[in-house]
């Protein structure tokens, strides 16, 4: 039955056993139904089937049918994934394969969710920040520096690492506070865009967004269709970078040094501090001017003369501590091994000269 | 029926209909000039057909060749629609795609670059210089997804301003819009229903801008979604506007023939751009034998030219394989024809023994991803098998080119994109659209706008008329008897792909045109099970009468129209007449009865009309017209 007639390119169909999730926010079950698949296609083919004979009214978002939209995502044998790129023939011939709505998501119905939650924190993100006086057309930027966002402008929204998330798959509690891996990628997009002009993404990823939630487990870019690196070029970086700032070791090291209530304007360290405090001038965002080298002509200028009074110290700011209470484990996804420098992996010694508090008891009194 | 008819009432000034490139190009104009904007999308925001194109957005920046200006893109356009464009359009196109492109960096985009840090740009059948601004290969993503973030960078300045990110300019996503309805001779709102609740919307605003894309899912062989059923050419038919060029329909010439499942989807020109050739089933590289006479003196007679080109355009002439899609789908069509096609139907595109395997996973990232996750076939290895599928309407609802308000008897209406008709001619050029949808989403976002300002008194929505569209919507659910919806839909579409596909003739069109006399009494009776939530047979059932009216209208054009010319081919007659050329078919709705009319196209400026060679102009132009021609470069002199 079902063989007799539609032999796509001489393949022969066979019934295979299917069973999909039926209902709507009041509940529903898993209906059994045995579907005819011929050779060569996908899940969503098999819905349409089914949409076709004996299910008309079976819910099921798509669009593209090319793994392009990001539409027909749907939860298959459990594992979140688009219904257009999962091939039949990726099953054993026996095998039941069931079909399930995204399970993070409130129920619309049948395999479609209310996915509104990402919507609503794609607008919390704040967009992009145009570089003020340049005009259309005056953008300059290298293929190298836009290769880094590209990766994450790849993104087909499809939702797959958002409800794969364990912070806030079987935890409706942590959706206010926490906007997901899209929106991270999305923060590290305009993090690393060559012409942002603002410069607290990372800070606003930790403050607003809840990266702190993500212990970095990597569900998110395994689930990735488009083979993001969600979690080791996107939240990783932002998470490091985050870190680095706040516990600056330098400006821990200048606390030390000058005690409280002594600490006078200045600081060994120029720009690696949190925007709040950055010299306004020097520079432009994005550009880390660590201790191994200064760029600021100012800066040079003031080194020959003695000390150099102008730099800014950063506030020294309160450790970011998790939900227990302590610091999170970031050595755990450091990319080499043993601990890393307190004085942060681009820091080399001898330090320059200029970037130096000491004055000079003699040479420096004119 | 028991269910309440509950209506949901909403007011704005403005109503864009389709949330692909030209609805959000031409809702960030609408709000951007102060008025009050819905985007009405049919699926979810931001998974609009435009994120398909992948080839990217031709403006001539000059950013790769400095040659390149906005009269040779001018001309390229006009050439590859074979001189039916509407000039205007594709002059005010050729004129402003650089600086959409360029705002598009202003929103965010990252377009591929230069050397020297510009936009990058790369070549595409039918441009004479490189020109389309790209992303790899997934541009129309890049496109979409920069709109849809400058519209809520749009929504976070109003979340500022007034508390409310829905204050001036909110997205219903999953509504779909069934009936337009009028005041009178002018727009005064628009009625549809919310695909998850099935609960109905009205829409009361002066102002309506009809952006839905196409109709291919009239076809069995398509790259198109299933949103692509002809909504707004259907909704602007009833609302008293006229479709021109329906008879022009661009089959893409390499869709993926196999596996079945993905039957249809398409295989990017820039595969070929980028040296793949195509190939019969005895291996011969059969493009240089369908160079057509007007193109001869563009494109290269051996394979050894053609293989300079790629390294050195300035000195050698194109490969064939980068012909206008129109020959390249013909050219595909004949050699199955002729039984050198593979087994699947289709021929072999092969890049892979052309590039090394890590340029082409560079150059082509996303073909590379999608072969290989849908088809498990490794384009770095093995050639592809593709054939023609059907791709992009070129007729639409003919407008004001400046402003794009809707020709015929309708005040209010405005249509941009695909939707519209008349820019691209008889046949679009691979990467115009997205430049299209970017000049004119604007054009029409902005002109709704300042309609709307100057309306001395606002258009009221009738009852009666509400009340007849929600009976009309509710009717396929309260039916038993009717057929289903999916059995019509295969009926439909088998009916346009033998009958009225790529190559026509004037018995089957008669036939076609029979055929869909006997489905709109069937399509009329049409039942859909289930309830009003979320119910894909029903939102099916009503998009059919949409793409049934839409293919009377190409039915008919294609029977009337007796000449072979872009998207219009007609076996039995083959040739271009330049008689022909002149003429513009114009639809209209006349009660539910398909009525056609010809009307001349607009004449060609002066300044633009000299821009071309006279032995060009030779093909396609009649005595009388060249006559003209010489009598204007004679007064230049």
């Amino acid at each position: 039955m079902g063989t007799e007639k539609s032999q796509a390119a001489g393949a022969p169909a066979t019934k295979r056993q299917f069973r999909i999730w039926r209902g709507d926010e009041t509940g529903g079950d898993l209906k059994e139904y045995l579907v005819e698949v011929k050779e060569g296609e996908v899940v969503l083919d098999i819905i349409h089937r089914l949409q076709s004979t004996e299910a008309p009214d079976l819910a099921c978002r798509w669009n593209c049918k090319a793994g392009k939209c990001g539409s027909c995502s749907v939860e298959i044998n459990g594992k979140p994934k688009l219904a257009c790129m999962t091939r039949m023939s990726t099953f054993t011939e026996d095998e039941t394969i069931s079909v399930t709505p995204l399970r993070t998501f409130p129920i619309v119905r049948d395999l479609v969710t209310d996915v509104s939650f990402n919507y609503e924190k794609a607008r919390e993100t704040p967009a992009f920040a145009p570089p003020p006086g340049v005009a259309p057309g005056d953008y300059r930027m290298q293929q190298v520096d836009v290769e880094r966002s590209q990766e994450f402008r790849k993104c087909i929204e499809c939702f797959l690492c958002q409800t794969v998330c364990h912070v806030i798959r079987d935890h409706e509690e942590n959706k206010p506070a926490f906007s997901g891996p899209r929106y991270f990628i999305r923060a590290a997009e305009l993090d690393m865009h060559p012409l942002d002009a603002r410069d607290d993404r990372k800070e606003y990823a930790q403050a607003e967004q809840g990266l702190g939630y993500c212990n970095i487990t990597k569900c998110c870019t395994e689930v990735c269709p488009e083979h993001i690196k969600i979690t080791d070029n996107g939240i990783i970086p932002m998470k490091e970078r985050v870190v680095d700032r706040k516990y600056d070791p330098l400006v821990w090291l200048g606390n030390k040094i000058f005690r409280r209530g002594q600490v006078p304007q200045t600081s060994v360290t120029s720009e690696h501090s949190p925007g709040a405090v950055r010299a306004p001038a020097a520079g432009p965002p994005g550009f880390h001017s660590h201790a191994g080298a200064s760029h600021d002509p100012k800066a040079e200028a003031q080194a020959q003369a003695g000390v150099n009074w102008h730099r800014e110290v950063p506030k020294p700011t309160a450790p970011t501590l998790d939900e227990s209470g302590k610091l999170p484990l970031t050595e755990l996804t450091f990319d080499r091994p043993a601990a890393p420098s307190p004085f942060g992996e681009d820091v080399s010694f001898p330090l320059p000269p200029e970037h130096l508090n000491y004055a000079h008891p003699e040479q420096d009194k004119h | 029926m028991t269910t309440t008819t509950r209506i949901e009432r909403h007011h704005y000034d403005v109503v864009v209909i389709g949330a692909g490139g030209a609805g959000l190009r031409a809702a960030i104009e609408a709000r951007l000039a102060g008025k009050k904007t819905a985007i009405i999308s049919k699926s979810l925001f931001g998974k609009a057909h435009t994120v398909m194109a992948e080839g990217g957005a031709a403006a001539a920046m000059g950013n790769v060749n400095s040659r390149d200006s906005w009269q040779v893109h001018f001309r390229d356009t006009m050439r590859g629609g074979k001189f039916l464009n509407n000039f205007r359009m594709a002059e005010l196109h050729a004129k402003e795609s650089p600086q959409r492109i360029w705002e598009l960096e202003t929103y965010g985009a990252l377009f591929d670059r230069t050397k020297d840090g510009k936009i990058s740009q790369r070549n595409f059948g039918g441009h004479e210089y490189p020109r389309l601004a790209h992303v790899g290969d997934r541009t129309g993503l890049e496109l979409i997804r920069t709109l849809q973030q400058k519209i809520v960078s749009l929504q976070q300045e109003d979340q500022r301003e007034h508390g409310s990110y829905d204050a001036r300019i909110r997205v219903f996503s999953e509504t779909t819009i069934t009936e337009l309805l009028l005041d009178g001779d002018r727009v005064a709102g628009a009625f549809g229903y919310y695909r998850e609740s099935g609960e109905f919307i009205l829409f009361e605003a002066p102002a309506v801008v009809l952006a839905t894309g196409g109709v291919g899912r009239s076809y069995k062989v398509t790259s198109n979604s299933w949103e692509y059923t002809g909504d707004g050419h259907a909704l602007a038919l009833r609302a008293g506007a006229t479709l021109i060029n329906m008879e022009f329909l661009q089959f893409h010439p390499t869709g993926m023939v196999w596996p079945p499942s993905v039957k249809g989807i398409l295989v990017t020109e820039s595969v070929r751009g980028d040296g793949g050739v195509l190939k019969n089933s005895e291996g011969k590289r059969f493009m240089f034998d369908y160079v057509p006479d007007v193109f001869r003196k563009q494109y290269a007679d051996t394979e050894a030219e053609a293989d300079r080109w790629y390294e050195d355009p300035d000195n050698n002439r194109r490969p064939p394989e980068l012909l206008p899609r129109d020959e390249v789908a013909r050219a595909i069509n004949s050699e199955v024809k002729a039984g050198r096609g593979t087994p699947a139907g289709g021929v072999y595109l092969d890049i892979a023994s052309r590039l090394p395997a890590e340029e082409i996973r560079r150059r082509l990232p996303s073909m590379y991803h999608q072969f290989k996750e849908l088809a498990d076939v490794d384009i770095t290895r093995e050639p592809m098998e593709v054939g023609p599928t059907c791709h992009y309407v070129m007729g639409g609802v003919e407008v004001d080119p400046d402003s794009g308000a809707a020709f015929g008897h309708v005040r209010g209406l405005f249509a941009a994109g695909e939707v519209s008709g008349g820019m691209h001619g008889s046949n679009r050029l691979g990467g115009n659209s997205l430049s299209d949808l970017l000049v004119f989403g604007k054009r029409a976002g902005g002109h709704a706008a300042s309609y709307a300002d100057g309306l001395a008194s606002r258009p009221r929505v009738p009852v009666p008329a509400v009340e007849t569209a929600v009976e009309t919507a509710l009717a396929p659910l309260q039916r038993d008897t009717g057929e289903s919806p999916y059995v019509l839909q295969q009926d439909l579409q088998a009916v346009m792909g033998d009958l009225v596909g790529i190559i026509r003739r004037e018995g089957e069109l008669v036939d076609a045109l029979a055929r869909l006399g006997e489905l709109r009494e069937r399509v009329a009776k049409v039942s859909a099970a289930g309830g009003r939530r979320y119910n894909p047979g029903w939102h099916l059932a009503l998009d059919l009468r949409n793409m049934l009216v839409v293919s009377e209208c190409t039915a008919k054009a294609a029977l009337e129209r007796r000449e072979s010319r872009g998207g219009h081919t007609r076996e039995d007659h083959p040739t271009m007449d330049p008689a022909w050329r002149r003429v513009n078919q114009v639809c209209s709705l006349e009660g539910d009865i398909v009525h056609l009319d010809r009307k001349p196209l607009p004449r060609m400026r002066p300044e633009l009309f000299t821009l071309f060679d006279r032995a060009e102009l030779a093909k396609y132009l009649t005595d009388e017209e060249l006559a003209e021609f010489d009598a204007l470069t004679e007064e230049e002199r």
